[in-house]
């Protein structure tokens, strides 16, 4: 299946894009995304490690398991206020 | 209430809407642009959002706050956007029936607001150089 993982701020200008999509086997998890992200985006690396997923309005752990429309956000460490 | 905006914060209309009969104090927090971290000196703060989750998430920050504290009105305003130094940022407004009560309840949701909500910070430093704020990346 394909995901779609909408970035933002630091990891939006890394990739230089709003959005990344992923090829993952059905039942991925929120950590195969990780990974997934991590090697195909090098440059992203540091920051995967340090963010948390979203899937839809919800955090989601590592183990959570994705379906094939699941909204899925990367969000860096947060600094609003 | 709680709100994403990309317009000035009227944090005078704020105040006022969370003001009751039953509620004798009222507390107002104002997070604004500051002008120096340590030695660098910011010219501007652009801030965004994931617009639908941060809302989700101020929402539950109001309702967790409604359960610790008898408020009686209360409202979570945050912008987005580019705002210069001094503008107002985010604004906290709570109505309880005491003080203690309200300043507790106010302290609470910024605090809250500041470690969960997805919002993010991009400085604009007076070098012409500038940078996203990702507190343990920097």
């Amino acid at each position: 299946m394909t995901v779609t993982v909408r970035l933002f701020a630091r990891a939006k200008d890394i990739a230089g894009a709003e959005a990344v999509s992923l090829s993952l086997p059905e039942s991925a998890t929120v950590a195969d995304v990780r990974r997934r992200l991590a090697a195909e985006h090098p440059r992203l690396n540091a920051l995967v490690a340090r963010s948390v997923f979203a899937v839809g309005d919800e955090f989601a752990n590592d183990d959570w398991r994705l379906s094939p429309r699941a909204e899925l956000a990367m969000l860096p460490p947060v600094s609003g206020g | 209430m709680v709100q994403l905006t990309h317009t000035l914060i009227d944090y005078h209309a704020l105040t006022e809407q969370v003001r009751r009969p039953d509620c004798g104090a009222v507390v107002t927090f104002l997070g604004t642009v500051r002008e120096l971290t340590e030695d660098k000196v910011t010219v501007a703060l652009d801030y965004e959002a994931h617009g639908s989750m941060a809302e989700k998430k101020m929402a539950e920050i109001e309702a967790d706050t409604r359960q610790r504290w008898p408020v009686g009105e209360m409202v979570l305003v945050h912008r987005l956007g580019r705002l210069e130094v001094c503008e107002v940022s985010v604004a906290v407004a709570v109505s309880c029936p005491h003080r203690g009560q309200a300043f507790d309840a106010c302290r609470h949701a910024i605090d809250r607001l500041k470690e969960l909500v997805p919002i993010w910070k991009k400085e604009n430093w007076k070098d012409g150089t500038s940078e996203w704020v990702h507190p343990g990346t920097n």
